[in-house]
């Protein structure tokens, strides 16, 4: 028998799930011969409250090697699912950036959770009348947490999705008993674009043009995009999204967004973002809305509700 | 006093949910839910963002369906700024939206839906998955993996991310498709049109004639359909067209989907976080009684297919016909969801290649000029869940100051819920019940790809 796995999804999305699938051929003697899924609700019908749900109210996940959770905490059911994959778990995983850094539901830190909930339940095409559910649902948090503000976490493994062939990785090395090769540099230490100096660019401008390339050439021949005045995040970002050579925003010609996090765990990418262009001279007012850019790290309280109004956004 | 079944979590579909079947005395069945048990509020924090960046951030709703979201996403930011995309700019995002549906029925059905029918709806849990089908029929399993990873690679080398996309951008495209690229896709577009024909013909035989008895009872109800058709001769489409709203009896009603607000309502209970689209414009309010449902319309592929006229390509028309000749229009039978997937993974493919036969593909004006401002813009598109509608306000700095989703599952979460009761009180007897029969009350779920 393989190595005993349990997979979970909290506040999530399904994309680390397929990400998971997009290993391809190399996932069916994974899934088959090396790991033995002991629940994943995605995949396999093994039940919380027993197999016909009336084993009383202790929410139950079998003992594995291995676990697996993606998704951020936004609600108490996350916490009860999260707390028992530590306890039955010997080795917990946090797979993708909602569950290292919050990932984009924790864009909700960035206001009153509490008042924005109710307004869902008020839109124009909402009943009149209606309001937050809250019989038998799991009652909502005050905000998103990453993985590591609720439970130890052994391995964190981001990226929105996360890349397939770094998910293969840490299997093969748990298999083998060894660290995973994981990557610690920037998006821009691994970018293959034309780099030709600053420039004269003193501010940046929004994506409502599309980049200057030709595109009979390869992407070494394009221009860098913060070169070419776009706000790209490939300098506070950490690597590991390229799948083809160059990164994967960029290798659709467009700016990277930060979607694996900081460079170092605990970096701010606003914070490093801001202080990068300071630096090169450019105006940081230029940034429309500069707190999204922490729109995937928004967790560990790095994004909160602005709390005055005189604390105008950027 | 009777007990409470928690069905938790329902596995093998694509979100959080949990079906609580409640018993009397004797042990039958006196009311039955399935609940959504997640919310994460992206209508709210997305206000504030320059609009043209929303299309990278909604595409998170969904990691199965991203560019259903982000497509619409796009569309609805055209709107707001007052910008018509380029025609190849436009007809790269259906090529890339159609391309994504081709994955999305080949996993659905093979990966999360398959195993209730090939190792049979009583088997042990632990052999009814996707893993259990390796074991039992290893070359189709190894073909279906083979054939999803395909469709998911030729999305991701062209567009850069298959799961999140950045590639659609207000006005069109983020880059042209070159004439090699166009060659390789329709190569592995054949490929994948034989297999969707190897995976119609597997399905007939292997499930829907062998499981027709179920076929005919399990969830099944009676509800009226939503989908899109071609405003010109009514063909199933999935990218744009108009929309059908169509009542139990088979009549129809087409508006425009701007006017979504005229003839859709969206109705709350306090027990799930879904909230449940109906049919407001029928006037006769909301209710889930399963002998006199009102309002209550279905979504997703039965549905597309019961709204159309005819399929727009030919091997889906032959299906098609096929499937009327036995099940007629409209079709009302749950577990048909899977029937009309398959049939709509005909269509999806035949409909890429004509895409990439199209003559302006490779053309490289791939996007329009864009100005942000203040606007209001209404995308839609046809997810594989259903008719999905965003819809977003700007303010004159051409951030987003209001926003409005109804999301393709959210249709069925009204239809979900009287399927599994109807499941659960045919089959739930003076308190007789096992894992087996519980499987199959979530298969009443599963067949809607929630």
């Amino acid at each position: 028998m393989g190595v005993t796995t349990a997979l979970e999804w909290l506040s999530s999305c399904s994309g680390c799930e397929i990400a998971i699938l997009n290993i391809g051929e190399a996932l069916v003697p994974l899934l088959t011969e090396h790991l033995d899924i002991v629940h994943a609700p995605v995949i396999m019908d093994h039940k919380y409250f027993g197999q016909c749900g009336d084993e009383g109210g202790h929410l139950e996940i079998p003992q594995a090697a291995v676990g697996i959770v993606s998704g951020g905490v936004s609600n108490e059911e996350h916490v009860v699912v999260l707390e028992e994959m530590r306890k039955k778990c010997t080795i917990l995983i946090a797979l993708g950036s909602c569950a290292t850094h919050g990932g984009i539901p924790a864009l909700m830190n960035g206001q009153n959770a509490a008042q924005s909930f109710a307004e869902i339940y008020q839109t124009p095409s909402t009943d009149e009348g209606a309001s937050l559910p809250d019989q038998g649902v799991p009652p909502l948090l005050d905000r998103t947490y990453a993985l590591d503000e609720k439970v130890k976490v052994d391995l964190m493994l981001p990226g929105c999705p996360p890349n397939p062939a770094h998910i293969a990785e840490v299997i093969t090395a748990l298999l083998e008993n060894r660290e995973p090769k994981l990557p610690t540099k920037s998006v821009c230490d691994t970018c293959p674009t034309k780099r030709e100096g600053k420039g004269n660019v003193n501010k940046v401008k929004r994506f409502t043009e599309n980049a200057q390339f030709d595109p009979d050439k390869p992407i070494s021949e394009m221009r860098c995009l913060l070169e070419q005045g776009f706000v790209c995040m490939g300098p506070v970002t950490v690597a590991g999204c390229a799948k083809y050579g160059a990164p994967s925003c960029i290798e659709a010609r467009v700016p990277c967004r930060g979607c694996f996090g900081p460079v170092l765990p605990k970096g701010n990418q606003m914070l490093d973002m801001m202080n990068a262009l300071a630096s090169n001279g450019i105006d940081h007012k230029s940034v429309v809305d500069r707190r999204s850019l922490l729109r995937f790290s928004g967790a560990h309280g790095k994004l909160r509700p602005v709390r005055t109004v005189t604390e105008k956004e950027g | 006093m009777g007990k409470v079944l928690q069905i938790q979590p329902v596995t093998r579909i694509e979100g959080h949910a949990r079906i609580s079947v409640h018993l009397d005395d004797d042990g039958n069945v006196e009311n039955a839910y399935m609940s959504l048990m997640s919310l994460r509020g992206f209508e709210k924090f997305i206000e504030g963002r320059p609009a043209e960046e929303v299309p990278r951030i909604v595409n998170r709703i969904c990691g199965i369906c991203p560019w259903m979201h982000h497509t619409a996403g796009n569309k609805a930011v055209d709107g707001c700024f007052g910008v018509t995309p380029t025609p190849t700019g436009q007809k790269l995002r259906e090529l890339l939206q159609v391309m994504a549906h081709i994955n999305d029925k080949i996993l659905h059905f093979f990966f999360l839906a398959a195993p209730d029918f090939v190792l049979g709806p009583d088997s042990d849990y632990s052999v009814r998955n996707v893993m259990g089908i390796v074991k039992a029929a290893p070359e189709l399993a190894a073909r279906v993996v083979k054939m999803r990873q395909l469709g998911q690679m030729m999305i991701d080398r062209f567009a850069g991310k298959a799961i999140h996309p950045i590639a659609a951008v207000a006005g069109g495209f983020s880059k042209p498709l070159s004439e090699a690229e166009r060659r390789q896709m329709l190569k592995d577009s054949k490929e994948l049109l034989d297999f969707s024909l190897f995976a119609l013909d597997f399905a007939k035989n292997n499930v829907f004639n062998k499981y027709l008895d179920v076929i005919g009872e399990l969830g099944v109800i009676t509800t009226g359909f939503l989908g899109t058709v071609d405003r010109d001769d009514g063909s199933l489409r999935m990218f744009d067209g108009i929309q059908r709203l169509m009542k139990p009896d088979g009549s129809f009603t087409d508006f425009e989907g701007v006017n979504y607000l005229d003839y859709l309502g969206e109705h709350v209970e306090p027990w799930g976080y879904g909230k449940m689209p109906y049919a407001k414009s029928w006037d006769e309010g909301f209710s889930l009684d399963l002998d006199a449902p009102k309002g209550i319309y279905r979504a997703n592929t039965l549905a597309r297919i019961n709204v159309c006229d005819k399929m727009g390509t030919p091997k889906a028309q032959e299906a098609l016909e096929a499937f009327r000749n036995v099940f007629g229009r409209p079709a009302q039978a749950t577990l048909l969801y899977h029937y009309a997937r398959l049939i709509e993974l005909v269509y999806a493919c035949e409909r890429t290649i004509e895409l990439l036969n199209w003559d302006g593909i490779t053309d490289t004006d791939v996007r329009a000029k864009v100005t942000p401002g203040a606007g209001r813009g209404v995308g839609i598109v046809e997810a594989p869940r259903g008719t999905l509608i965003h819809d977003y306000s700007t303010d004159a700095n051409g951030c987003i100051e209001s926003a409005n989703l109804i999301v393709g599952t959210t249709h069925n979460i009204g239809p979900m819920n009287m399927s599994v009761k109807q499941a659960a009180a045919s089959l739930i007897k003076d308190g007789t019940y096992d894992q087996g029969i519980l499987n199959k009350v979530e298969m009443a779920v599963r067949a809607y790809d929630p």
